[in-house]
């Protein structure tokens, strides 16, 4: 599958978004502290960011809107309606937040997080990411991706990612919480790895459902081959759903994300979560941020061999 | 609406492509382009058309298969692998349009209600009004039949001509498909898959019409006709005489005795 750049920051962006907003949904961060302020605020923008890439991938965006009408039968629909649902509690805890110090919200939400709000924001961000990823494990015709691993991979890379980035605002407000937050995101993020190292296997072990031959359905005459492409050059199913230069340097680029994802933030969480008992917030700042960058690459890359690597049964036409 | 009809329709629309047939002239491909590009509606386009970078969308195509026929007890013998090719090639020329089908999954994924499937007699369409050209519909269907008209920003597919079919102003013998109608070989029959009385249910069922990809669960409307088993001329090498029987028969046994 060609992997589009704005599908690929898409889910990345929005995954993170989403995985940080479960994480303030889960009250552990001061709702007082400037930088709890400034977590809201990243994960709108991280959320808007990657909603506004997705619509870089349509050619005729101007009519995004009736993307949402179809929610009883797409999953890309469904998406659509539950990011924007969820910018509703999103908002709204967000928003008691910033004013938890003054004495409405003091009297409405004691501890300055509203309850029922915070809940409906984990529930909204963990069903959003989840029919994310549900767009391509309905389809059948790309057997790599139709497995229940790959909305587990989606919500474990989601999680780990919110809980990465919560623990930086807690380093930033110098929040004791951020040690248990570090240590959270190393273990979510070798679950993560875990869990597509086991999708990957899968994939790498799959006979084809669909061949040449029972595309054609001359199997039974003899092994089938292409003899002559439909046309000389390519079109556009052979653009989109036949691309080559994953599958060459897969295995290579596949150890590089492990190595970013998996492996440096398996070194950089727990020295970040263990600078929280020497008092070392600065510390804890530097190493939970690089090992974001890291995270980063790791998850990017992955995206990107999720898409590249991936055979589409339309292949079997064109004798592969 | 992208939900499949509720209930089966009363016509079941669709083609039916005979492989021992089609001898791979593309007049079926270029039919289709100048009626859907010609005729109503907007126009097919092609990208760089005079150039060496040339593609477009097109809703049919012809692709064409080398089937070699395999021993396949030597082929079983041998734990499944090819243990040797018997036989000589066959060329098979392989139409391919959209299959119409009943579980169409490029209907349920649209987001938008663009992709919808008739209710009165099956036929999947595109509301272009609607489509946002995400292109899901083309990753939901195993077989290809979606395209992206690059020009238009939306997606294109085979309309099974419904723009001819229920036409009043064209003859008669005109309301059909484009690329039944031009077809030189009668390779390609237009007919109503839920009357087993029609053309096309008969044809199936005397010739053992198939689905393709049956694996994948979209229960195709359009049916295809394998090519028909062939004593093929290279089968039997020239030396052989087989089959010779009286005079030659006794004449084959003397000489081989001597």
């Amino acid at each position: 599958m060609h992997p589009a750049r704005s599908i690929i920051v898409f889910t990345v962006l929005s995954g993170l978004g989403y995985g940080l907003a479960f994480v303030l949904g889960a009250r552990l961060l001061n709702p007082t502290d400037v930088a709890t302020h400034l977590a809201f605020v990243v994960a709108l923008a991280l959320i808007s960011a990657g909603l506004l890439a997705s619509t870089f991938h349509l050619r005729n965006p101007q009519r995004a809107w009736r993307a949402l009408s179809q929610w009883r039968s797409s999953w890309l629909s469904r998406e659509g309606v539950m990011a924007i649902l969820t910018f509703v509690p999103l908002i709204w805890v967000g928003g008691a937040t910033f004013f938890a110090q003054t004495a409405t919200v003091q009297e409405f939400y004691p501890d300055g997080y509203p309850f029922w709000g915070s809940l409906l924001l984990q529930m909204g961000a963990a069903v959003t990411v989840l029919c994310t990823s549900m767009i391509y494990t309905q389809l059948r015709s790309v057997d790599a991706w139709h497995t229940w691993l790959t909305p587990a991979c989606f919500l474990a890379f989601s999680l780990a990612g919110g809980l990465l980035l919560a623990s930086i605002f807690a380093f930033l407000s110098h929040n004791p919480v951020a040690s248990l937050l570090a240590g959270l995101a190393m273990a979510a993020n070798l679950l993560a790895w875990a869990l597509k190292c086991f999708w990957r296997l899968r994939m790498k072990s799959l006979s084809p459902t669909s061949t040449p031959e029972s595309a054609t359905q001359l199997g039974r005459l003899g092994k089938v081959r292409q003899f002559e492409p439909p046309h000389m050059t390519g079109n556009y199913l052979t653009n989109e759903m036949m691309f080559r230069v994953g599958r060459k340097h897969g295995n290579a680029l596949f150890a590089i994300a492990v190595f970013f994802g998996a492996a440096l933030p398996g070194v950089l969480l727990p020295l970040a979560s263990m600078a929280v008992s020497y008092d070392s917030y600065g510390a804890g700042l530097i190493l939970s941020v690089l090992a974001l960058a890291c995270h980063l690459v790791g998850v990017f890359t992955e995206r990107w061999l999720f898409f590249a690597e991936a055979r589409h049964a339309v292949s079997s036409f064109y004798g592969s | 609406m992208t939900c499949l009809p509720s209930q089966p329709s009363p016509k079941r629309l669709g083609l039916v492509i005979d492989l021992d047939v089609c001898v791979g002239c593309h007049a079926c491909v270029v039919n289709c382009k100048e009626w859907n590009t010609g005729g109503y509606g907007a126009a097919l386009s092609d990208q760089h058309p005079y150039g060496a970078d040339v593609s477009g969308a097109w809703l049919n195509r012809v692709h064409s298969y080398e089937v070699t026929p395999l021993d396949l007890l030597m082929g079983a013998s041998a734990g499944g692998e090819v243990a040797a090719e018997v036989g000589p090639a066959r060329l098979v020329h392989f139409p391919k349009s959209c299959l119409h089908c009943e579980d169409a999954p490029c209907v349920t994924v649209c987001p938008t209600g663009a992709s919808y499937k008739r209710t009165e007699d099956g036929i999947v369409l595109v509301d272009e009004d609607k489509c946002i050209g995400c292109g899901l519909c083309a990753w939901a269907c195993p077989y290809g039949a979606r395209e992206m008209d690059l020009a238009a920003g939306v997606m294109k597919k085979c309309t099974l001509c419904i723009d001819r079919i229920y036409n009043e102003s064209l003859e008669e013998e005109d309301r059909v498909p484009a690329c039944v109608r031009t077809c030189p070989t009668n390779a390609r029959h237009f007919g109503d898959f839920a009357d087993p009385a029609s053309n096309v249910s008969v044809m199936v069922a005397e010739r053992g019409g198939v689905d393709l990809m049956p694996e994948q669960g979209t229960r195709p409307v359009n049916k295809y006709l394998p090519p028909r088993e062939r004593k093929m001329l290279g089968a039997t090498p020239l030396e052989s005489v087989e089959g010779a029987t009286g005079f030659f028969g006794w004449l084959d046994k003397m000489l081989d005795r001597y």
